[in-house]
C-alpha cells in the first residue's frame, strides 16, 4: 500500500510537470478550463477542525503522522479475524448503524481516503477556512427549535415504523453523504465523473448514479420545483466555474439546513491532477453566519461502476419486516404472561 | 347570396392570409446556436425523445383497455389493480419498431415472454423503477440527455436518473454484468456507433414482457439526419434467447424549445408503498 502511494506521489510530480509545460492541454477547444475526468474528493482531513488544534496548516510532521496513523489503523484491522472470536452479545453491542450492533461492513469495504487535504500547497487541518476557526458557525434559535421539535418527534414514534422514518441512503434516495456541497463521505466511494459541454456541466457520483446537470448561464426554476440535489446553474468567472444551487427538497438537509439552503461551489483546474473545489453554505434559517470550505479533487485513474442501490434494496424491506416480527414475537410474548 | 358569397370569398383569403403570415413567421423564441459539430464528429448533445409506443410493445399493436386483464362475464375486463385508471390505463396502438415485426425467439423464450405478459403487474421492472436497460432506455416516454465533448459522451436519462458513460476507449470485457450495461463508442463516418455488453438478465424491451438473457449484446447506431433528429438503430444478439439477431429502427427528436431541461423523475420514491406498505406498522388501508 504504502509503494503504491509512493508511486502514484511520483506519477503526480511527473504529470504535473507535463502540465506545466503545456497548460494548452487542461483547456477545452473552447478555451474554458477542462474540469473532465474521474474525481475523488476523499481525505482524511474532517470538514470542521479538531477543538485542540489551532491552525488550519498542518506542518510536515503533524500531515505525515496523521497519515501514518491511517495506514497504521488500516493494517491493524485488515488483519485476519480471529476464529475462535465468540458471537455478538445477544441483542447486539448497543451501538446504532451499520457497523454497530452485530457487525456491518469491516475495512476491506471501506474507502475513507489516506491523505490529507493539500490546497495551494498548504497541508490542511479542516475542510472548513471560514469562519477563522475551521469550525461550522452556531445554529440560529429558530435551527435549534426546528432540531428539538425534529428530535421530540423522532422520540414519539418508532424508527422502523416506516419506510419514510428511514435515511434517505438507506432508501436509495441519495448516496451517503452530501451531495451538494460536495463534501467527502469519510465511508467509501467517494467517486465523481464531469462531463463538460459548452452550454451543461455534469457531476456524477458514482453512488446512487446521481448526475447533477448544471445549467449553464440560466436561470432557477420556479420555487415550488424542489429536485434532489437542489436546482445548479453555472457560469464562469474566468477560469473559476461558478455553480449556484438552490430549490432544494425540504427532506434534504445539510448539516441541519431547511429548503433555503443556498450552495456557491466554485471549481479551479489547477493543475493536471487537481481540482481546487470551494464552497459557501449560506442559509440565515439555520446558520448565525454564512460558512466556506476548500477540498482538494484528486484524478483518479479508474473506471465507474453502476451502483444500483434500489434494485438490490433488500435491506429495507428486511429492516421493516424485522420490526413487525419482533413487535409479534413481543406481543406474543406479553399475551402468555 | 351573391353578396354572402362575396364576404365569404373576402373572409376565406384573410384567413389565408392570416394563415400564411403565421405560417411564415420566425419562431419568437429560439435555442442558442448549436455548433453542428464537436471535435470534428456530429454534435449530439441535446435533450433526446423517441415519440412511439415501444415502450408498451416494441412490435406491432392495436389499442386496448390494459396492459392486465381478469376473466369478465363477456370478455376480458382490466385487472381490479388498474381498473381504476381507466382510460388512462389503456393502451395506445402503435407500429412496430423491429425490422420485420417479428422478434425470433427461441421456443423456450417465448414462453417466458407469454408468462411475463400474463405477469406484467408482478414481473415489469419499470413498475418498480428498476432501472430500463438498453435499449429500452432510449424509448421510454422520458426525454435523455446526451453530453457529448471532445473527451466523453455521456447519457442522462429522466426516468430513474439512469446514466450511460460511453467509453472511447475500450475498457476490455465489463467485470461485472450490469442492468444498464457497459457501453463502448467508436465513430464509423458520422455514425456513433455504441457496442453493449455486460447486461444482467433482469431489464425488458417494453411492457409486454420482451426479454433478454445476460449474453444479450446491442450494438446502437446513431446517425444525425438532421441539425434536431437522429436515426437510431440497434442490432439485439441473444444466441440463448433468440435464434438470430434482429434490429430496431426509429428516429429521435430533439427537444428545440428554447426552455428544454432535462427534469427529474427519480421514482425509488414513488414506489415506496407499492414495494414496502405492507410492512409499515400500520399499513394504509387498501
Amino acid at each position: 500500500m504504502r509503494k503504491l502511494i509512493a508511486l502514484t506521489f511520483a506519477a503526480l510530480a511527473a504529470t504535473t510537470v507535463v502540465a506545466q509545460e503545456n497548460p494548452a492541454a487542461l483547456r477545452t477547444p473552447d478555451g474554458t478550463p477542462d474540469l473532465q475526468g474521474i474525481w475523488s474528493n476523499a481525505t482524511i482531513t474532517p470538514l470542521e477542525r479538531l477543538q485542540n488544534v489551532t491552525s488550519l496548516v498542518l506542518s510536515d510532521e503533524e500531515a505525515a503522522r496523521m497519515e501514518r496513523a491511517t495506514l497504521e489503523r488500516r493494517e491493524r484491522l485488515n488483519q485476519p479475524s480471529d476464529p475462535d472470536r465468540p458471537a455478538p452479545p445477544k441483542g447486539g453491542d448497543g451501538s446504532t448503524g451499520a457497523a454497530g450492533n452485530v457487525g456491518g461492513y469491516n475495512d476491506f469495504w471501506l474507502d475513507r481516503g489516506d491523505r490529507v487535504a493539500v490546497v495551494d500547497g498548504q497541508r490542511r487541518s479542516s475542510l472548513i477556512i471560514d469562519p477563522p476557526n475551521g469550525r461550522i458557525p452556531p445554529l440560529t434559535d429558530e435551527a435549534r427549535a426546528r432540531q428539538q421539535a425534529r428530535l421530540k418527534l423522532a422520540a414519539g414514534r418508532g424508527q422502523y415504523d416506516h419506510p419514510e422514518y428511514r435515511p434517505l441512503a438507506e432508501r436509495c434516495l441519495l448516496s451517503f453523504g452530501p451531495t451538494t456541497p460536495l463534501v467527502p463521505n469519510y465511508f467509501y466511494n467517494n467517486n465523481i465523473q464531469i462531463v463538460q459541454t459548452p452550454d451543461h456541466v455534469m457531476i456524477l457520483m458514482e453512488m446512487v448514479h446521481d448526475a447533477r446537470i448544471i445549467r449553464m448561464n440560466a436561470t432557477h426554476v420556479p420555487k415550488h420545483i424542489r429536485p434532489w440535489m437542489g436546482d445548479s446553474i453555472g457560469r464562469w468567472e474566468g477560469d473559476t466555474l461558478v455553480v449556484d444551487t438552490t430549490n432544494f427538497p425540504p427532506q434534504q438537509n445539510f448539516r441541519g439546513s431547511s429548503e433555503n439552503l443556498h450552495v456557491v461551489e466554485r471549481f479551479r483546474r489547477v493543475d493536471a491532477n487537481t481540482i481546487n473545489y470551494r464552497f459557501t453554505v449560506d442559509d440565515p434559517t439555520t446558520f448565525t453566519a454564512p460558512f466556506s470550505g476548500e477540498i482538494p479533487f484528486w484524478a483518479l485513474d479508474e473506471q465507474i461502476f453502476e451502483y444500483a442501490c434500489h434494485e438490490g434494496n433488500y435491506a429495507l424491506s428486511n429492516v421493516l419486516s424485522g420490526a413487525r416480527n419482533e413487535e409479534k414475537r413481543l406481543g406474543t410474548k406479553q399475551e402468555k404472561q | 347570396m351573391v353578396r354572402a358569397g362575396r364576404d365569404l370569398v373576402v373572409a376565406l383569403c384573410t384567413a389565408i392570409a392570416v394563415a400564411t403570415a403565421f405560417w411564415t413567421a420566425p419562431p419568437v423564441e429560439t435555442q442558442t446556436a448549436r455548433p453542428a459539430r464537436v471535435a470534428g464528429k456530429p454534435n449530439l448533445n441535446g435533450i433526446w425523445q423517441a415519440l412511439n409506443t415501444a415502450n408498451y410493445d416494441i412490435l406491432s399493436h392495436p389499442a386496448k383497455a390494459a396492459l392486465a386483464f381478469r376473466p369478465g362475464p363477456v370478455v376480458p375486463v382490466p385487472a381490479a389493480a388498474v381498473v381504476a385508471f381507466g382510460a388512462v390505463g389503456a393502451v395506445p396502438a402503435g407500429v412496430g419498431i423491429v425490422e420485420g415485426d417479428e422478434i425470433p425467439y427461441l421456443p423456450e423464450a417465448k414462453k417466458k415472454q407469454l408468462e411475463n405478459q400474463a405477469n406484467w403487474l408482478d414481473r415489469d421492472p419499470e413498475i418498480k423503477c428498476y432501472l430500463p436497460g438498453v435499449p429500452r432506455a432510449n424509448y421510454m416516454p422520458f426525454p435523455f440527455q446526451i453530453l457529448h465533448s471532445d473527451k466523453a459522451v455521456f447519457f442522462a436519462y429522466e426516468y430513474a436518473g439512469a446514466v450511460r458513460n460511453v467509453y472511447l476507449k475500450d475498457p476490455g470485457p465489463a467485470p461485472v454484468d450490469s442492468w444498464m450495461g457497459q457501453s463502448v463508442g467508436t465513430w464509423e463516418g458520422d455514425t456513433f456507433v455504441v457496442t453493449v455488453t455486460g447486461f444482467n438478465d433482469q431489464s425488458w424491451f417494453d411492457r409486454a414482457g420482451n426479454h433478454h438473457s445476460d449474453q444479450l449484446k446491442v450494438v446502437e447506431r446513431y446517425t444525425p439526419s438532421g441539425p434536431d433528429h437522429l436515426w437510431y438503430e440497434a442490432t439485439i444478439e441473444d444466441p440463448q434467447t433468440f435464434s438470430r439477431p434482429w434490429k430496431i429502427r426509429m428516429p429521435l427528436y430533439r427537444h428545440i424549445n428554447p426552455d428544454a431541461r432535462l427534469n427529474q423523475f427519480k421514482c425509488v420514491e414513488f414506489v415506496e408503498e407499492l414495494m414496502y406498505g405492507k410492512y409499515r406498522k400500520t399499513p394504509v388501508s387498501p
